[in-house]
C-alpha cells in the first residue's frame, strides 16, 4: 500500500508503528494539588504549564507571571521542576511496563512504544489502548486527561494522542493514512519557530501544504532543518530508518560501592557516566538519540528503562536523565518503590539508538557554534571544581527595583530549556510600571551597602508617608566612610509594594543622588535607616 | 631516532613557525564599539592580554567595552563581581545568554577556576579581593596567551581592600566620570553622562592615550566632542529640546 504524499521509492521509509501515551498538563499534575485546584508553572517568569482549571479560567501557556495572576488570583503558582516531574512518572511508566516491554520516555508526562507486539497480543489496536488507557488512570494520583495515538511513527502518534486527551478513547491512526491524518494539523505543530513563521507568510499554514513542497526545495530553501520538518509533515521519521545496531562496546557502567542509596550520590554518578558515554560516542562521531539505563539492586534486581529525544542527546542531557532516572527509582514516590529491596549495585548506560553527529543541529537559523561548544565545556570543568549551581545565567524576572528585574539561575536550568519543545517567545526587558528611570544602575549592591543621609544642620533625612522630606539631602556617607557634599538629587520615588501582605509588604523612598567627587548613587531609606542600593559607576 | 636527534633545535623552531596557522590581524583582537577603539593599541581588545579598569563609572565602561565582543558570538564570564547590574550590562548590548556568573570562588580555588574559564571564554571579568599569587598570574597569562581570551581586571569601589598583581596589566584603563545630565538638585534623574578614559600600558600601549565619550542613558556609547562651554552642557540643551519636541 503506497500512501498519498509518499513515493514508491521511499515505501520502505515508512516509520515504524507507535503508540504514545501522552498525560495533559504533566508539569502541573506532577505537583500531587487537588484536581480544583488552580497550578500554574512557571519559567523564566512565563507559563510553561497550567492545570486544567486554570486554563478554564484563561491562563494560556507562554503568558507573563502577571498576566496569568490577572486571569487567575488565587492560583498557585510554582516554579518548574523537571526532577519532580520524572521522579512522579515513573510509577506510571513501571505500571505500563505490564502491558509491554521497550518503553520508551520522551519527557515525564510522554512515553511511547512500537505498537505492533503488544497491539497483536492484546487483540488489536482499540483493545491495547482501551487498557493502556486504564492503566495510567489507576496509576494517577490526581485525575488527568490521558491520551493514547496509535500511528505510523512517533509524531504523527504524539499528534493522535494529543488530540484524543479527555475523550477517554484512543485516537488510532489506520496503517498507512498518517500522512492524510497530518495534513490537517496547522505547521505550529514542527515547533521551530522561525520556520513556521516563514512558512506561515508564505501561505503554507497547514501540514498538507508543507508536505506537498517538493523535497529538494525545502532542502534548497531550508537546509536541514528544514528538511526534518518537511520528513515530519510528511509522515515521516525524523531521519530513515537505522539498519544497523550501535556497537555493543559503547556500554557505560559503574559500579557502586558502597551501594547508591542517596539521591545526591546518583547525581555523580549520573555525571560521571554521561561525561564518558559522551567521550566514547564523540571519538566515532556518533550521537545518542535514545538510550538505556540499567540498574542492578544488592539483592540481584534489575530495572531499566530507556529515555528518547528526538534531537542528540548532549552529556548534560545523558547526565539530566540519569539523574531523574536514579531519583525515581531511588525516591520513589507516594512510599512506594519501583525497585524493590535494596540500594544500587551497578548502573549501566547502553546507547540503543545512535546517529552520526553533526556536531549538534547547526541550521538555517545558527545554533551551537564552536565557541559555545567550547564554552559550555569550560563550564562544565567549573562546575565540576565549585558544584553544579556556581554556574549561573542572568534570567529576565520582571520587577520595579535594580537588583529584582534580572535574577541569576543555574546554567544548567538553561540547558534544560534548550531541548525542550516550548517554544517560549524569548525573555527580555519588557515595560515594567513604576521602575526606576534609565539608565540602569551598574552596580546593585548585594547586600545594600549602609549609608548615612543628613541635611544641612547634620540631622537625618526622613520621608514620611505622603512622601514629603523632613530637609534638604547635602551630605552622603557610605559604609561610615568620610562625608560627601551631595551636589544633585531627585527624589523621592516612593515604592509601597505588596501592601496586602503583611509579612512581604515594603515601604521604599528612593532618591538619585550625585556627591562632589563624582559619584551617583541610588540611596533608599527605608524602615528609617539609609542604604546605598545601587551606584551609577 | 638518530635521524630525529640529528634535527637541530633551531631548526625545529624555524619549522614550528613556517607551519604555524596564519593569525589574521583581525583575530587577534576582539571588537570593540568604534567610539572606544582609540584608547585601544591595536583598536580593540587585544587576545591574550589583561585589561585592568579603574575609576568611577569603571563598571560602565567595562560594559560597553565587551558589548560588541559580546554580540559578534563571545561569551563573558564575570568571576565574584556579585555587584554586577545584569540590568546595565543588557543595557549597554551585552548578551546575557551568552555571560554567565560564577561567585567568587575560595582563594585556593580561584586560580583553578579562573583558568578554567579563560580555556572557555573569551573574556573573563575579575575582581580578586586576595592577593593573587604569582604562580596564579603567571598561569593565567600563559593560558590567556594560548587560548587568546582578556582577563578583564576591574576594581570596585566597594569599600574593600584590593592586592596589586604580582605583574602590571598590559593595558591600564583609568575612567573619570566628567559630568552627568538630566540630576540637579531636588529634581530630573539621572541620564547621560560624559566620562574621561586614559589608557596605559606596556608595549604597544606604552603612549598614553585619552578619549572623552558620551554613554547615553540607552546604553549608547558614542564619541564625545565637547561644545565651547563646560562639557555635558551641550547634551542637557539636547536632551531638553528632546523632551519638548
Amino acid at each position: 500500500m503506497v500512501a498519498a504524499g509518499i513515493s514508491a521509492g521511499e515505501q520502505r521509509d515508512i516509520p515504524t508503528r507507535t503508540v504514545v501515551v501522552w498525560c495533559a498538563d504533566w508539569a502541573a499534575v506532577a505537583l500531587g494539588r487537588p484536581v480544583d485546584r488552580p497550578v500554574v508553572v512557571m519559567k523564566a517568569n512565563r507559563v510553561v504549564a497550567t492545570s486544567a482549571v486554570a486554563r478554564a479560567l484563561g491562563v494560556d501557556i507562554g503568558v507573563r507571571r502577571r498576566e496569568a495572576q490577572r486571569h487567575c488570583p488565587e492560583a498557585e503558582l510554582v516554579e518548574r521542576d523537571p526532577e519532580r516531574e520524572a521522579r512522579v512518572f515513573e510509577p506510571v511508566v513501571a505500571a505500563l511496563d505490564a502491558v509491554t516491554p521497550r518503553i520508551e520516555i520522551v519527557r515525564p508526562g510522554t512515553c511511547l512504544f512500537p505498537a505492533r507486539g503488544p497491539s497483536r497480543y492484546f487483540g488489536g489496536d482499540e483493545p491495547l489502548a482501551e487498557r493502556l488507557i486504564a492503566t495510567v488512570k489507576g496509576e494517577m494520583v490526581v485525575p488527568t486527561a490521558v491520551g493514547v495515538g496509535i500511528a505510523d511513527g512517533a509524531f504523527a502518534a504524539t499528534l493522535a494522542a494529543r488530540r484524543s486527551a479527555g475523550t477517554d478513547r484512543a485516537a488510532v491512526v489506520l496503517p498507512g493514512c498518517t500522512p492524510e491524518f497530518l495534513s490537517t494539523f496547522g505547521v505550529r505543530t514542527l515547533g521551530h519557530p522561525e520556520l513556521v513563521d516563514v512558512l506561515a507568510r508564505l501561505g503554507l499554514t497547514t501540514l498538507g501544504a508543507f508536505a506537498a513542497l517538493d523535497p529538494g526545495d525545502v532542502v534548497a530553501r531550508f537546509g536541514t532543518e528544514g528538511a526534518a520538518a518537511h520528513r515530519l509533515a510528511r509522515g515521516l521519521d525524523l531521519r530513515p530508518p537505522r539498519l544497523t545496531d550501535p556497537p555493543v562496546d559503547l556500554d557505560v557502567e559503574y559500579l557502586a560501592d558502597p551501594p547508591l542509596e542517596r539521591v545526591d550520590q546518583a547525581a555523580f554518578v549520573a555525571k560521571a557516566l554521561a561525561d564518558d558515554l559522551h567521550e566514547r560516542l564523540g571519538s566515532r562521531g556518533l550521537a545518542a538519540v535514545a538510550i538505556l539505563i540499567e540498574a542492578t539492586t544488592t539483592a540481584g534486581h534489575v530495572v531499566e528503562r530507556r529515555w528518547r529525544h528526538d534531537g542528540a542527546l548532549s552529556s548534560t542531557a545523558v547526565a539530566q536523565r540519569v539523574r531523574w532516572q536514579l531519583d525515581g527509582w531511588i525516591t520513589g514516590t507516594q512510599g512506594r518503590r519501583s525497585l524493590g529491596a535494596g540500594a544500587l549495585a551497578r548502573l549501566r548506560v547502553r546507547p540503543t539508538e545512535v546517529v552520526p553527529d553533526a556536531g549538534r543541529q547547526m541550521g538555517f537559523w545558527g545554533g551551537a557554534d564552536a565557541a559555545s561548544i567550547r564554552a559550555r565545556r569550560g563550564l562544565a570543568r567549573v562546575q565540576g571544581v565549585l558544584g553544579a549551581d556556581a554556574v549561573m545565567v542572568a534570567e529576565w524576572n520582571g520587577g520595579r527595583g535594580p537588583g529584582e528585574q534580572y535574577r541569576l539561575v543555574s546554567v544548567d536550568a538553561v540547558a534544560v530549556a534548550d531541548d525542550e519543545a516550548f517554544d517560549l517567545a524569548p525573555t527580555g526587558p519588557e515595560p515594567w510600571p513604576g521602575k526606576l528611570p534609565d539608565p540602569p544602575p551598574a552596580l546593585v549592591w548585594k547586600p545594600p551597602r549602609r549609608a548615612e543621609v543628613v541635611d544641612e544642620a547634620g540631622t537625618m533625612v526622613r520621608v514620611d508617608r505622603r512622601g514629603a522630606c523632613s530637609g534638604v539631602p547635602a551630605r552622603l556617607s557610605v559604609e561610615s566612610t568620610s562625608w560627601q557634599p551631595i551636589v544633585a538629587w531627585a527624589g523621592p520615588w516612593m515604592t509601597d509594594e505588596r501592601w496586602w501582605d503583611a509579612l512581604a509588604h515594603r515601604r521604599r523612598a528612593r532618591f538619585q543622588v550625585r556627591t562632589a567627587d563624582g559619584d551617583a548613587h541610588l540611596v533608599t531609606l527605608e524602615s528609617q535607616r539609609w542604604w546605598v542600593e545601587a551606584t551609577y559607576d | 631516532m638518530a635521524e630525529l636527534a640529528a634535527v637541530e633545535r633551531s631548526e625545529l623552531a624555524a619549522l614550528i613557525e613556517q607551519i604555524r596557522p596564519t593569525v589574521l590581524s583581525g583575530e587577534r583582537v576582539l571588537p570593540v564599539t568604534s567610539a572606544l577603539q582609540p584608547v585601544f593599541p591595536l583598536g580593540g581588545l587585544a587576545r591574550g592580554s589583561r585589561v585592568a579598569l579603574r575609576g568611577t563609572g569603571a563598571a560602565s565602561v567595562c560594559m560597553a567595552t565587551l558589548a560588541e565582543a559580546s554580540r559578534e558570538g563571545s561569551w563573558v564570564a564575570v568571576v565574584g563581581v556579585a555587584a554586577w547590574g545584569w540590568a546595565a550590562a543588557a543595557r549597554a548590548g551585552l548578551r546575557l545568554e551568552r555571560t554567565v556568573f560564577v561567585a567568587e570562588p575560595p582563594p585556593g580555588q580561584w586560580g583553578t577556576v579562573v583558568a578554567a574559564l579563560v580555556d572557555a571564554v573569551d573574556v573573563v571579568v575579575v575582581d580578586p579581593t586576595h592577593q593573587v599569587t604569582a604562580s596564579d598570574a603567571r598561569r593565567l597569562a600563559a593560558r590567556s596567551r594560548e587560548r587568546g581570551s582578556v582577563i578583564v581586571n576591574v576594581a570596585l569601589d566597594d569599600g574593600r581592600r584590593r592586592f596589586r598583581w604580582p605583574s602590571d596589566p598590559d593595558l591600564t584603563l583609568s575612567v573619570q566620570t566628567l559630568s552627568w545630565t538630566g540630576l540637579e538638585a531636588g529634581h530630573g534623574a539621572l541620564g547621560d553622562r560624559v566620562v574621561g578614559i586614559e589608557a596605559d600600558g606596556r608595549r604597544g600601549a606604552a603612549r598614553a592615550r585619552r578619549v572623552e565619550v558620551l554613554i547615553s542613558a540607552g546604553g549608547v556609547v558614542v564619541e564625545h566632542v565637547p561644545a565651547a562651554g563646560a562639557p555635558g552642557e551641550r547634551a542637557a540643551t539636547v536632551r531638553h529640546l528632546r523632551s519638548v519636541g
